[in-house]
C-alpha cells in the first residue's frame, strides 16, 4: 500500500538532487567565464554587454542535416572570438559568445533569432548556412534593425541592410568559374545537377543566361532531393545528354554528392572525358567523400587551405593547433573569421558596440588581411573577395589552378538575370538603398 | 538492345538496394509485426562499422587491405545484431503488442543513435561507461539484499544522481587533463569516407554502357543474403520456430518454444541484416550521422507494398520500384513515345529525380487503394490475430 508514496518520494528526491547536480555544474560554468574576463575601468556597462563584456550571438545548426557544415564554421568563429579576446577584447572588453542551435530547421532559427535579439541583448549575430535559414531569419532582422554576419556563398538577388555577406557572390564564384571552363573546354557541353532548393536552382538560372551570352551549350539540367542517395537516372541520363564528354557543373548540396562522385566513378564517368565543377564542395567535403572518388574534379571558392599567404598560415596553423592536427579548413570557415574580425574593427571605429547605425556605417570600408588575401567591406555590404579555382589532388586538398589578381567587387545583383541586369545596392547613401537602377 | 539491357541492370541495381535495406526491416516488421523506426540508425552503424574495418586494415597493406570489405560485411552484421539484441532487451519487449508506443520509443532510439554517432568521443564512453558500471553494478549488489523490494525507489533515488555526478566529474576531469586527445570526437559530425576496395571500383564494359562492380557486388550480396535467409527460415530448428512463433505465438509456447529467445533472436537477425545493408550502401552513398534517414521510408515502402509477412513480396517491390523510378527517372522510354510528341514531352516533365519520386508514390497510393494488404497479403485466421 505504501507504494504510490514511495514513487513521489523518490520523484522529488530525485528532482532536487538531480536538479542541484545539474544547477551547480552550470555555475559553474558560468563563473568560469566571468573569472575569465576583466572589467576594464572606465568603460561604461553597456546596454549590449553587461560588466566588462559584449555580447555576441552564434547562431548555427548544431544539429540536425546541417550540423555537418555548419559546426565547423561555429568552431572558427569561436578561434576568432578567442583570438580577439587573447589580443586584449574589443575596446577593452571581452567578447561573450551565446551559442543557440538552429537545428536545421528555418522556423527554429528564426525563434532563435528573436531570442538572442530581445532576451540576451545581443550586438550582432554571426550566423546561419543554408540560403532557408537565412531568409526564415532575415525579417526578424531587419523588423528589429539589427545585424546579422552571413558567411557563406550564396546565389545573391539579396542586400539588406540588416545583413553583412562575407561569403562569395555570384561573380565572385559562379561567374568566374563559368568563364574559366568555356576557356579551358572550348566547344563542349555543359550539363547541370544541384540539389532542388533555392541556391541550385537560382545559380543554375544564372548559368544558363551566362553560358547563352558567351556561346556556351547547356544540354540538361536536374535536381535531386536535398539528402537523396539515388542518383542512378541522374548520371543515366549525363550519359546519354553527353556521350562524348562533356563539363558537369554541380551544385549538389550535402551527402548527395557523395553518392554522386562514388556512382559517377563506377559509371566510367572520369574527369578527363567529364571535368566538373563544384560549388559545395571544400577540404571538409572533399575528406568525407573520399580523394580517390574526386581526384582531378575542379571546385571554385575564395579560399583553399592551400592558399599561400602568411594570413592563412598563421590560420590553418591555430585552427589545428585549438581543433586537431587532422581537421582542416575551408571557404565558409574563413569566411565566418573574416566576419568576426571586420565586425571588431567596425565596433573600433565606431567607438562602441551598441549604436548599430554607428556600427554599420563603420563596416563599409574596413579592410581585413584575411588569409584568402586582402578582402575589404563594399558599400553593398558584400565583401570584395579572391576568385580562386582548384583541383583535388592526391592529399584531398586543392591544387591552386587560377586565382585573380586582385580582389573582385561584389556584385549583388545578378547582371545576366534579366529582372535584374542594371540594378545595385549602397547602403552608404540613404538615398540609393537595397535596389537601386544604377546608370 | 544495349540501351534496354543497361536500363533493366540500372533498375535491378537499384530495387536491389532497397531490397537489401528492407530485408532486415521485413524480417522485424513484417514477422515480428515490430515498427522499428531506429532501423535506418541500425543501417548507418553497420556503414560506420564499414569504416573503422576499412581503417583497421589500412595499415595492414595489400592483400588484407583490399578484402577488408569482406571482413567489413561479417562486423557489420555482428555489431548491428548486437546492438539490436540490445534494443529488444532493453526497449522493445515491454512494448510487443502496442505499435504506437514501439513507433515513439524506436524513434527517439533513432534519435540517440544519431546524435550518439556525432559526439562520441574518449571522454563521452569513459563517462558513459562509468555511470553504468556504477549505476548497474551497484543496483545487482544490492538486489542480492533480502530487502531490496522495500528500498528499491531509496536506492534508484540515490544511485542515480551519484553515479551521474561522479561519472560527470571523471569524464570532466579527463577532458581538462588530456584535453583533445580525449574530447574529440571519434566520428564528428562532418561524414566520414569510405573507399571502395580496388577491384570493386570500375566497371564491368558492356557495348558503350559500363555496369559498375559496386552494383554488381551489391545485387550479389542481395542474393546471397536472401539465400542465406530461406535457408535459415527454412532449414533450421530455430528458423522453423521463428516460423511458428510468427503464425501462433501461444501455440508455440504451449509446444515448449521458449518465445521470448525466438523474439530476441528475430530482432537480433534482422538488425544484423540491416548492417549488412549498411556496409553495403556505404560503398555508395555517403556515411554520416543522417544516413539512415534517407532509406527509412523506402524501406517501409517496400515492406508494405510487398505485403507485410512474406518476404517473397518485398523482393518483387523492391524490383519494381526500382525499376519504375528508374525508367521514369531517366527518360527511358523515351525513344519509344517518338510517334507521340505530346506524350514524349509529358515523359520529360517528369523526368527528374524528384518528379520520378511523386510519380513511384502516387502509384504506391493508387496501388494501395486496390491492393491494401500489398502484392502478397497473408491469408488465413492467422491474419486476424
Amino acid at each position: 500500500m505504501t507504494r504510490p508514496f514511495k514513487r513521489r518520494e523518490f520523484l522529488i528526491l530525485g528532482s532536487t538532487v538531480a536538479g542541484s547536480v545539474l544547477l551547480k555544474s552550470c555555475a559553474g560554468e558560468q563563473a568560469g567565464t566571468e573569472s575569465g574576463t576583466s572589467p576594464s575601468p572606465g568603460s561604461s556597462p553597456a546596454a549590449g554587454g553587461s560588466g566588462g563584456t559584449i555580447k555576441v550571438g552564434i547562431l548555427h545548426s548544431l544539429s540536425g542535416t546541417m550540423a555537418i557544415s555548419e559546426r565547423s564554421v561555429v568552431d572558427a568563429e569561436n578561434l576568432a572570438i578567442e583570438e580577439i579576446n587573447a589580443a586584449g577584447g574589443v575596446l577593452g572588453k571581452k567578447i561573450e559568445a551565446i551559442m543557440e542551435d538552429g537545428a536545421s530547421d528555418w522556423p527554429t532559427f528564426n525563434e532563435k533569432a528573436k531570442k538572442l535579439i530581445d532576451q540576451d541583448k545581443v550586438v550582432a549575430v554571426f550566423g546561419c548556412w543554408t540560403s532557408a535559414s537565412r531568409q526564415a531569419v532575415l525579417k526578424v532582422f531587419e523588423a528589429k534593425n539589427h545585424m546579422l554576419w552571413y558567411p557563406v556563398q550564396y546565389e545573391g538577388q539579396e542586400c539588406s541592410k540588416n545583413v553583412f555577406y562575407t561569403g562569395a557572390a555570384p561573380n565572385q564564384q559562379i561567374e568566374p568559374s563559368v568563364d574559366w571552363l568555356l576557356e579551358k573546354y572550348k566547344g563542349k557541353p555543359f550539363f547541370l545537377v544541384g540539389s532542388d532548393y533555392v541556391f541550385p536552382r537560382t545559380a543554375n538560372t544564372i548559368i544558363k543566361a551566362q553560358l547563352k551570352a558567351k556561346g556556351g551549350k547547356v544540354v540538361g539540367e536536374d535536381y535531386v532531393d536535398l539528402g537523396s542517395t539515388e542518383v542512378t537516372p541522374l548520371i543515366s541520363k549525363i550519359k546519354t545528354a553527353m556521350p562524348d564528354g562533356g563539363v558537369i557543373y554541380n551544385t549538389l548540396n550535402g551527402s548527395t554528392n557523395v553518392s554522386f562522385f562514388k556512382q559517377l566513378q563506377g559509371a566510367g564517368l572520369g574527369p578527363d572525358k567529364y571535368p566538373s565543377m563544384s560549388v559545395s564542395i571544400a577540404e571538409e567535403e572533399v575528406k568525407a567523400i573520399g580523394v580517390e572518388y574526386l581526384k582531378g574534379h575542379f571546385a571554385a571558392w575564395n579560399y583553399f587551405q592551400t592558399v599561400n599567404t602568411p594570413a592563412s598560415k598563421k590560420f590553418v596553423e591555430a585552427f589545428k593547433k585549438k581543433y586537431g592536427d587532422d581537421r582542416v579548413v575551408n571557404d565558409p570557415m574563413e569566411a565566418a573569421y573574416i566576419g568576426v574580425y571586420i565586425w571588431k574593427q567596425a565596433v573600433e571605429k565606431a567607438g562602441g558596440a551598441d549604436d548599430l547605425d554607428k556600427v554599420r556605417m563603420a563596416a563599409l570600408g574596413q579592410s581585413f588581411d584575411a588569409p584568402e588575401g586582402k578582402v575589404t567591406m563594399e558599400n553593398n555590404h558584400h565583401l570584395a573577395k579572391f576568385v580562386r579555382i582548384g583541383e583535388v589532388g592526391e592529399d584531398g586538398l586543392f591544387k591552386i589552378a587560377y586565382e585573380t589578381k586582385e580582389a573582385v567587387k561584389p556584385l549583388p545583383w545578378n547582371q545576366f538575370v534579366p529582372e535584374t541586369k542594371g540594378y545595385a545596392c549602397d547602403w552608404s547613401d540613404p538615398k540609393k538603398g537595397g535596389k537601386f537602377k544604377s546608370a | 538492345v544495349p540501351a534496354l539491357l543497361d536500363g533493366l541492370f540500372n533498375g535491378i541495381s537499384i530495387g536491389a538496394v532497397l531490397l537489401l535495406a528492407a530485408l532486415g526491416l521485413a524480417i522485424v516488421f513484417g514477422l515480428m509485426g515490430v515498427i522499428n523506426m531506429a532501423h535506418g540508425e541500425l543501417i548507418m552503424l553497420g556503414a560506420y562499422t564499414t569504416f573503422v574495418v576499412q581503417n583497421a586494415f589500412k595499415p595492414l597493406g595489400s592483400p588484407w587491405s583490399d578484402f577488408y570489405i569482406l571482413f567489413a560485411l561479417i562486423a557489420a552484421f555482428a555489431v548491428t545484431a548486437l546492438v539490436g539484441l540490445l534494443l529488444e532487451r532493453s526497449v522493445i519487449r515491454y512494448l510487443y503488442g502496442r505499435p504506437l508506443e514501439t513507433l515513439l520509443a524506436t524513434w527517439g532510439v533513432s534519435l540517440i543513435l544519431q546524435q550518439f554517432i556525432r559526439s562520441v568521443s574518449w571522454q563521452f564512453t569513459a563517462g558513459v561507461g562509468l555511470f553504468c558500471a556504477l549505476f548497474f553494478g551497484a543496483f545487482s549488489l544490492l538486489s542480492r539484499r533480502s530487502n531490496f523490494e522495500r528500498i528499491r525507489g531509496w536506492a534508484i533515488a540515490v544511485l542515480l544522481p551519484l553515479s551521474a555526478a561522479i561519472a560527470f566529474t571523471v569524464a570532466n576531469l579527463l577532458g581538462q587533463s588530456f584535453k583533445l586527445a580525449v574530447t574529440k570526437p571519434w566520428f564528428g559530425t562532418q561524414g566520414v569516407d569510405v573507399t571502395a576496395p580496388k577491384w570493386l571500383r570500375g566497371g564491368l564494359p558492356l557495348g558503350g554502357y559500363q555496369l559498375p562492380y559496386t552494383r554488381l557486388f551489391i545485387i550479389a550480396l542481395t542474393i546471397v543474403s536472401l539465400i542465406g535467409i530461406f535457408w535459415f527460415l527454412n532449414r533450421t530448428t530455430w528458423g522453423l520456430r521463428i516460423q511458428a512463433v510468427t503464425q501462433n505465438r501461444n501455440m508455440s509456447a504451449c509446444l515448449g518454444i521458449p518465445t521470448k529467445t525466438v523474439d530476441a533472436l528475430t530482432f537480433a537477425i534482422g538488425s544484423g541484416l540491416a548492417g549488412v545493408a549498411g556496409c553495403a550502401v556505404s560503398l555508395l552513398g555517403s556515411v554520416s550521422s543522417n544516413t539512415g534517414q534517407s532509406y527509412i521510408v523506402d524501406t517501409f515502402m517496400v515492406v508494405v507494398i510487398g505485403g507485410v509477412g512474406k518476404l517473397v513480396g518485398s523482393i518483387v517491390a523492391a524490383g519494381a520500384i526500382g525499376t519504375i523510378s528508374y525508367v521514369i527517372g531517366s527518360n527511358a522510354l523515351s525513344p519509344f513515345m517518338a510517334f507521340s510528341p505530346v506524350l514524349q514531352s509529358v515523359m520529360e516533365f517528369f523526368a527528374t529525380a524528384s518528379m520520378a519520386k511523386v510519380v513511384v508514390f502516387a502509384l504506391i497510393v493508387v496501388f494501395l487503394q486496390f491492393r491494401p494488404a500489398g502484392l502478397f497479403p497473408q491469408k488465413g485466421r492467422t491474419v486476424e490475430a
